[in-house]
């Protein structure tokens, strides 16, 4: 056995404890997410304490009125922004990797994604003030400050992808669409589009989770009576705490996992 | 045979004059600079040639010659910095590619991944706005002539890369350009493949009547595809010829070297004419060569003979030079017989194999190089 070991190649699998440290990780990263899906199905009115199996907190989520006009807006509101910030970020990434090298490429990038490095907290003040300051002028106080705001910090997630996926994508296939008598824009609508659309699909399910999931921003920017999902179960933390909360979490859960392998299906399609 | 002179290199030109009507692509002092200040490089410079209709033409020379990047001026993804391309007779020099009746058969292939075989061979029509059915009729004769009918449906990333090859030449044809540009098309395909295609795609060019120009490196492939060839080396042409000019008469060492085997030999210059020229090599061999127009020789002078023109015989015969067997490599058909002359010359013979002759030369023999004076090429340099 020790013979035919030494022969085996190097592998960071056999370094001693390797195994039980990346046990403890996955215990310390999933342990308190099945917690909180077992409870979900607890029949009594603790998140703590187990009295049986029964679907009452779902029954009871689903007919909440709160939670199904939450629902709504946080589903509108996703759809809205990642389609926005889809739309911005395709032409970002057209922009950055379909031109020659320009001055000040790598400034456009960090402007771009500027929402992944500025501190949400800041942004969220700053929105706060900036849409405080329009509300009084215009009068509006509809979802629209949501959706903005949604889709400005949606861009670069849907951005990072689709640029993933032009920057592998030879400049071959648009030199000879060019070269059969495809007009730039007919180039773009026939070669470029079709081939970049897994990346487009990959940054737009990216954008909708973000979006579905935020809670800061929602938070400073949302006026009375426009809690979306995130925010309205942070509200209810400030209560009496139900497995309601813990079955809310658990849907969730479901269709963001949902989104996110299909995110990683398609990124890893015709590669 | 026309010659010019332009700074300091030679331009042989055996085809006609430039203003002929029959001629498809003309370049007229067409250079390309890129980058500019320090890193400066200049791809082409100044190079005139005339390509005829019909015919298949090879540019030829090794990578960082130039020849790539004249070809994309063809075709149109660069524009020259100064001088202009005329096709048939109309400058399109400025032209975007879209705008070009050329069409180009690229080193990678690049087909549409996301297209069919099928799709991919109508996408130039589709943007011709050609009707529905003269598409259909037209993929059909494509797919037919490259022999691809039972892959019409498939995804090109489902056939190999001879068939990929077979796709990218029907998909350029398609629209029937007036020119077809090939960039290196079968350097990824191994040998046997290769050799398959260079027959296909001289078929495909006599079909079609239309006018191929092709870029390699591979001089063999240029000799045996080719009507006229553009030998070219660090942005210059330096000559344009036939395959058999070109091998038989090159314009100088660099050509002479390019193209297949070759021995070099100096030679003194005992008097010459307007056309002939009277050598010396050595002691042993004197001899008259015919001196290329408007060379005026200098003291000595470069001489080049191919391997299979030079004769060997044992001992020392009269105009002939004397020299020694380092080598023997069998080669099949024939024998390669390397010689170290007694000046110190060092020249390859090759003698063909056949039962008739059963002259064989050991490593170490001495033996007579001679050649007849009409297969030896005198260069300037």
């Amino acid at each position: 056995m020790a013979e035919h070991a030494r022969h085996r190649p190097f592998s960071v699998r056999r370094i001693p404890g390797f195994t039980a440290i990346a046990s403890l990780c996955f215990v310390l990263l999933y342990a308190p997410i099945i917690t909180l899906v077992i409870y979900s199905f607890n029949d009594g009115e603790s998140v703590a304490l187990w009295e049986g199996f029964s679907w009452r907190w779902y029954e009871s989520a689903w007919d909440n009125i709160q939670v199904q006009e939450a629902t709504v807006r946080s589903l509108v509101i996703a759809t809205l922004a990642s389609g926005i910030a889809t739309v911005v970020a395709t032409m970002a990434a057209i922009g950055t990797t379909r031109t020659g090298a320009f001055p000040g490429r790598l400034a456009i990038y960090a402007i771009i994604n500027q929402p992944l490095m500025v501190p949400e907290i800041v942004t969220a003040v700053a929105l706060l003030i900036v849409f405080a300051m329009i509300k009084v002028a215009t009068g509006y106080s509809g979802l629209a400050y949501l959706v903005a705001a949604h889709a400005a910090f949606c861009v670069p997630f849907a951005y990072l992808p689709i640029r993933a996926r032009l920057e592998g994508m030879d400049l071959a296939y648009e030199t000879a669409a060019a070269d059969l008598y495809a007009t730039p824009w007919r180039t773009f609508r026939h070669v470029t589009l079709p081939l970049m659309a897994p990346g487009i699909v990959a940054g737009a399910m990216l954008a909708f989770v973000v979006s579905l999931d935020d809670v800061v921003i929602t938070e400073f920017v949302k006026s009375a009576g426009q809690d979306t999902l995130p925010t309205y179960m942070l509200g209810q933390l400030r209560r009496a705490v139900t497995p309601e909360v813990n079955a809310i979490s658990t849907a969730l859960l479901a269709v963001t996992v949902l989104l996110v392998s299909a995110f990683f299906v398609l990124s890893r399609q015709r590669r | 045979m026309q010659q010019q002179v332009s700074e300091g290199r030679v331009l042989i030109d055996s085809g006609k004059n430039s203003n002929d009507a029959s001629l498809m692509i003309e370049a007229i002092g067409v250079s390309k600079i890129f980058g500019s200040g320090d890193s400066m490089i200049t791809a082409l410079d100044a190079v005139s040639i005339g390509i005829r209709e019909g015919e298949f033409f090879t540019l030829l020379g090794p990578s960082g010659c130039g020849k790539t990047t004249l070809l994309r001026m063809i075709a149109g993804f660069e524009h020259p910095s100064s001088g202009a391309i005329l096709l048939d007779g109309s400058d399109i020099s400025e032209l975007p590619p879209y705008k070009r009746p050329v069409n180009t058969v690229f080193q990678s292939y690049a087909l549409f991944p996301h297209l069919t075989v099928a799709q991919n061979i109508a996408f130039g029509l589709q943007m011709l706005d050609r009707p529905k059915a003269e598409i259909a009729e037209t993929v059909d004769r494509m797919l037919s002539m490259v022999k691809m009918e039972a892959m019409k449906d498939r995804l090109t990333s489902q056939i190999s890369g001879g068939q990929q090859q077979r796709v990218a030449l029907a998909r350029a044809l398609a629209p029937q350009p007036k020119v077809l540009l090939l960039d290196e098309p079968l350097s990824a395909l191994d040998l046997k493949l290769r050799k398959e295609m260079q027959i296909e795609l001289k078929r495909l060019q006599h079909e079609t009547g239309i006018t191929f120009v092709f870029v390699t490196h591979d001089q063999e492939e240029a000799l045996t595809m080719s009507d006229r060839i553009a030998v070219m080396s660090e942005g210059h042409v330096l000559q344009v010829g036939s395959p058999h000019d070109i091998y038989e008469r090159p314009a100088n060492r660099f050509v002479a070297g390019f193209i297949g085997e070759t021995n070099t030999l100096t030679a003194e210059v005992m008097s010459s004419t307007t056309d002939r020229i009277s050598l010396r090599l050595g002691e042993g061999l004197e001899l008259d060569a015919e001196l290329p127009s408007g060379m005026t020789p200098k003291e000595r002078v470069t001489l080049v003979v191919r391997p299979e023109h030079l004769r060997l015989s044992f001992g020392t015969t009269g105009s002939s030079l004397p020299g020694t067997v380092s080598n023997v490599v069998y080669l099949g058909t024939d024998t390669h017989y390397h010689v170290r002359l007694d000046s110190g010359d060092e020249l390859v013979a090759r003698v063909q194999n056949s039962s008739a002759s059963d002259l064989q030369f050991g490593i170490g023999e001495a033996v007579a190089v001679a050649f007849e004076p009409s297969t030896v090429r005198v260069l300037r340099d």
